[in-house]
This record gives structure tokens, C-alpha cells and sequence, in this order.
């Protein structure tokens, strides 16, 4: 198998986590489930870096991210499919 | 696997009290913040001795004064130390940490500063020190099973690829050698918060995930929103967090948590720098999620042996447990190779499994059980911090 782009924990999550280093806005992007190592096409919507989060789906202000098939915080800001979810558009509940 | 599993042994130095230690250090204890340059003194008349500079140790009261008697006993009564040389501005304290240290049956000796003056105390510890050399000089290894193993875990400067690699390939080690025997240990109180519902459930019983519960709550109550200002989003995650894209606290402690793995359930609950008293199994230890007080806390509490996963790169070190870094982040191997001891960004690539990587530790582990010198000894971090609960009187 080529080497992923972005990493699913889980079939559940509605964000991934970029693997690699440098990627850039319209890479198709190789995407693999890690819990049932399932795969999946995605475009990147914009240039995120290693480590950072991509949305999988349209995300509205209010809805709901999940990571490790496991509530991780609120949208405050949409986020495109594809595009990039962080301190921007998401944030915790605790606070 | 099991079979092989069973079978793992390492090197090690078995003490008088049964315990078995990685490492043969010779150290000087000071039992306060004005005895270090004595202790530092010593450590440089006498080559293979380390002196534990710190900052604590006076008017200290309550429950803050026994954490502070209970890590530093811990840490001299660590099987990693042959022998233990005390310096104290009195004797009184001097000799209450002294004498624990002693139940462990390894050469202890204790001196205090007033009515000596710094440069016969200095002297006296010295010539003590260079007989406790000699002893341990000669102490030989002898091949131990793996259940007299004892391995803690942190994670730190923690990113999304710890909870996708690092910390599940120190879950996987967990998984296979707690069954096999060793006494491991997990905390990090604060940084729990966001996965709580889940470690309660990965308690060994409802009245352990109980006091589990109650424990974690009386931190948020207590500490966090007695202290915070705002809230605690410039602090957890921590800016070196959200650089490797951790978004939220709950995503933080979910990838914390990969830590344990699958199967393992923690058995008890110790206080800071507690020692397990509960047989061999997973334990979870209140600590701050701060690197070096915590691991400081779980050497105080008797492991020899740490297992650190990072993700930005933590360079966090202890003066008398080695600490094994594993990264699974490829720029982090890339530009901070110097720091790593084990490699898994194989599995963001595919071309390792979680489980494969769990075997690579436990190798790695096993190594530096027997010997093996980590990253971070070889590059002299020697972070020994000491929790304070509250101001001193």
C-alpha cells in the first residue's frame, strides 16, 4: 500500500489527522481507517500541516467533532470538507 | 508470542529488600534547598557520585511536608540507587529520611550541617561517599524475570501522532507484559480531563473507578477551578500541543489514555510518590501532567524504568530512572534524532503495526533494563523536580 495522507481512528470520526509533511491544497489525499484499515479518497481544501486535523465532512458552527469515535469538542466556525479544523473552528466544551 | 513473553529476562541488580534495580547510582540527598551545595560538593570530590539538587525542604507543613519526606525516601529507597549519602542543615529530618531510606537494607549515611559548617560535613560525606563507590563498583547484574520489572509511563509535548503511534505502542507493551507479571503505572491527573468516563470504566472494579472518580474530581474542584483564571486553554493543551495540532483537552486525553492499551485495568490508586503495596498489575498515580514532577513522583513511588512517548519532542530526562523516548512523529525524528530511542513513525506510514511497535519497545525496554544507556542519560538531563501542594509557612 502507498503511504497515507491522513489517518481515521475511527469509521465514527468526522476528522482525520494529516500524516505527512508539507501537504498542500488539492492533493488527493489516501485516507485509512486505522481501527478496521479501511480506505477512502479525500481532497485536501487547503495546506495543512503534519499533525493537524481535516475535516472528512462539511462541519457547521455548533456541530459536534469526533476523534477516536469520542466527542472532542464543539465547532465554532465552519469547516469545509476537506479543510482544516483547529483552535480556528473548534473548541472545547469543558470551558 | 506468550510463550516467548514468559520467558523475557534482563540484567539487573537485585537489592537486599528483594527489589531489582537498572541502575547502580551512588546519590547525595539533600533533604533541603540549603544543604544542595554540600551535596554538590560532594559529588564533585567523588567521581561516580550524584548529588540531587532541588529547591524544597523548609518550613514546609501538612500533606505538602509528607509528599516532600515521601519523594525523597522514595528516591533514595529506588532499587536504581546502590547506596544513599543524606546532607540536612539538622539532624532531626536528616535522620527521618535517612532511616526510611535504611529499611531498604542498602548502605545509607546521613550528616547535618550546623555545628559542622559546610566544609567538615563535607569532608565527612565525602570519605562516606567514596566507601559507597567501592561497594557499588563491585555489585554484579544477574538475570531477573521480567515480572521484577517495574515501568511507568508519561507522555509529553504530546501531538496527534501520540495518540496514533507513541502511546498505543506503550499500550501494547502494557497489554502483553502486565499478564506476565510487571507492575506498571499511569497518571496525570489534569490531563485525563475530556476521557474521565473512559478511565473510570478501565478500573479492575467498580469501588477502584470509584475512588478513581472521586479522586480526579476533588482535582477539578480543588485545584483547577479554585485557581483558574479564565479557563485553562493556554495550559492544556499547552502551545506545543496545538503546534502538533492537538485542538482540545479531550482530544489531548483521549490519545493519553492509548497509553494503557486494550485490555490492562489498573488495580489501585497511589497517592504522589506512593509505593504500590497492591501486588503486580497497572496502577494509576495522581500526579501533575508536568514531565519531570511526575516522573520525579513514579521513581519516588519504586519504578526503575520509564517509558516516555512524545510527539513535539520532550527532551525530559531523570537523574536515577532512565527514560526511554518513542516518537511516531517523522519531522520530530527528522530534526531532533538526538532525543529518540525508539522510532514508530513506521506506523503513520503503514509499514509498521501497533503491535510490532509494542514488541520493538518491549525490546527497547528489556535493553535498557539490562544496560542500555537512553538519549536523554547520554545527554546529561537530569530533571529532578519535587511537587509542591501549597506555600510553605
Amino acid at each position: 500500500m502507498s503511504h497515507p495522507h491522513l489517518l481515521v481512528h475511527d469509521a465514527r470520526d468526522n476528522v482525520g489527522v494529516v500524516v505527512v509533511e508539507g501537504l498542500e491544497a488539492g492533493t488527493k489525499m489516501l485516507c485509512v481507517v486505522t481501527h478496521d484499515d479501511s480506505s477512502f479518497e479525500l481532497i485536501a481544501a487547503a495546506d495543512v500541516p503534519i499533525g493537524h486535523k481535516i475535516a472528512l465532512t462539511d462541519l457547521s458552527e455548533g456541530d459536534t467533532a469526533i476523534k477516536y469515535g469520542e466527542d472532542i469538542g464543539k465547532m465554532v466556525g465552519p469547516a469545509e470538507k476537506g479543510g482544516h479544523v483547529h483552535t480556528h473552528n473548534l473548541k472545547t466544551k469543558r470551558w | 508470542m506468550m510463550g516467548e513473553l514468559s520467558n523475557l529476562t534482563f540484567e539487573g541488580y537485585r537489592r537486599d529488600n528483594g527489589r531489582v534495580g537498572v541502575r547502580n547510582h551512588v546519590v547525595v540527598l539533600p533533604v533541603d534547598d540549603i544543604s544542595n551545595a554540600a551535596c554538590e560538593a560532594v559529588a564533585n570530590n567523588i567521581k561516580g557520585v550524584m548529588a540531587l539538587p532541588h529547591a524544597y525542604g523548609r518550613l514546609q507543613f501538612g500533606e505538602d511536608l509528607e509528599l516532600h519526606f515521601r519523594t525523597l525516601i522514595g528516591t533514595g529507597a529506588n532499587p536504581n540507587v546502590a547506596a544513599c549519602v543524606v546532607i540536612g542543615i539538622e539532624p532531626g529530618w536528616t535522620a527521618r529520611i535517612a532511616d526510611a531510606i535504611a529499611e531498604t537494607g542498602k548502605p545509607v549515611a546521613a550528616f547535618s550541617i550546623e555545628q559542622n559548617g559546610d566544609l567538615k560535613t563535607i569532608m565527612d560525606a565525602s570519605r562516606k561517599a567514596k566507601a559507597f563507590v567501592h561497594y557499588a563498583s563491585e555489585l554484579r547484574r544477574e538475570t531477573c524475570p521480567i515480572s521484577d520489572l517495574w515501568v511507568s509511563t508519561k507522555c509529553g509535548e504530546s501531538d496527534t501522532t501520540t495518540g496514533l503511534a507513541s502511546c498505543p505502542t506503550v499500550g501494547n507493551m502494557y497489554d502483553k507484559l502486565i499478564p506476565e507479571g510487571m507492575t506498571g503505572v499511569f497518571g496525570e491527573t489534569s490531563e485525563i480531563t475530556g476521557a474521565e468516563h473512559i478511565c473510570k470504566e478501565r478500573a479492575a472494579n467498580t469501588e477502584v473507578g470509584e475512588r478513581w472518580y472521586a479522586m480526579w474530581k476533588a482535582y477539578q474542584d480543588e485545584v483547577i477551578f479554585a485557581h483558574q483564571t479564565d479557563d485553562l486553554s493556554d495550559s492544556q493543551p499547552t502551545k506545543g500541543n496545538i503546534e502538533g495540532g492537538l485542538t482540545t483537552i479531550e482530544e489531548k486525553a483521549l490519545g493519553n489514555l492509548e497509553k494503557i492499551g486494550r485490555d490492562c485495568r489498573y488495580i489501585d490508586i497511589l497517592d504522589p510518590a506512593e509505593t504500590p503495596d497492591a501486588g503486580p498489575g497497572l496502577y494509576f498515580m495522581d500526579t501533575s501532567s508536568a514531565a519531570a514532577e511526575c516522573v520525579t513522583l513514579m521513581a519516588a513511588g519504586g519504578y526503575v524504568v520509564h517509558t516516555f512517548p512524545t510527539g513535539q519532542g520532550n527532551v525530559i530526562g531523570n537523574p536515577i530512572v532512565p527514560v526511554i523516548k518513542i516518537t511516531g512523529n517523522p519531522r520530530t525524528v527528522r530534526t531532533m534524532s538526538e532525543h529518540v530511542d525508539l522510532d514508530v513513525s513506521g506506523i503513520l506510514r503503514r509499514e509498521m503495526t501497533i503491535a510490532e511497535a509494542g514488541d520493538a519497545l518491549i525490546d527497547m525496554v528489556a535493553r535498557t533494563a539490562s544496560g542500555r544507556i537512553t538519549a536523554a542519560e547520554a545527554l546529561g538531563h537530569r530533571e529532578f523536580v519535587m511537587t509542591k501542594l501549597y506555600r510553605s509557612a
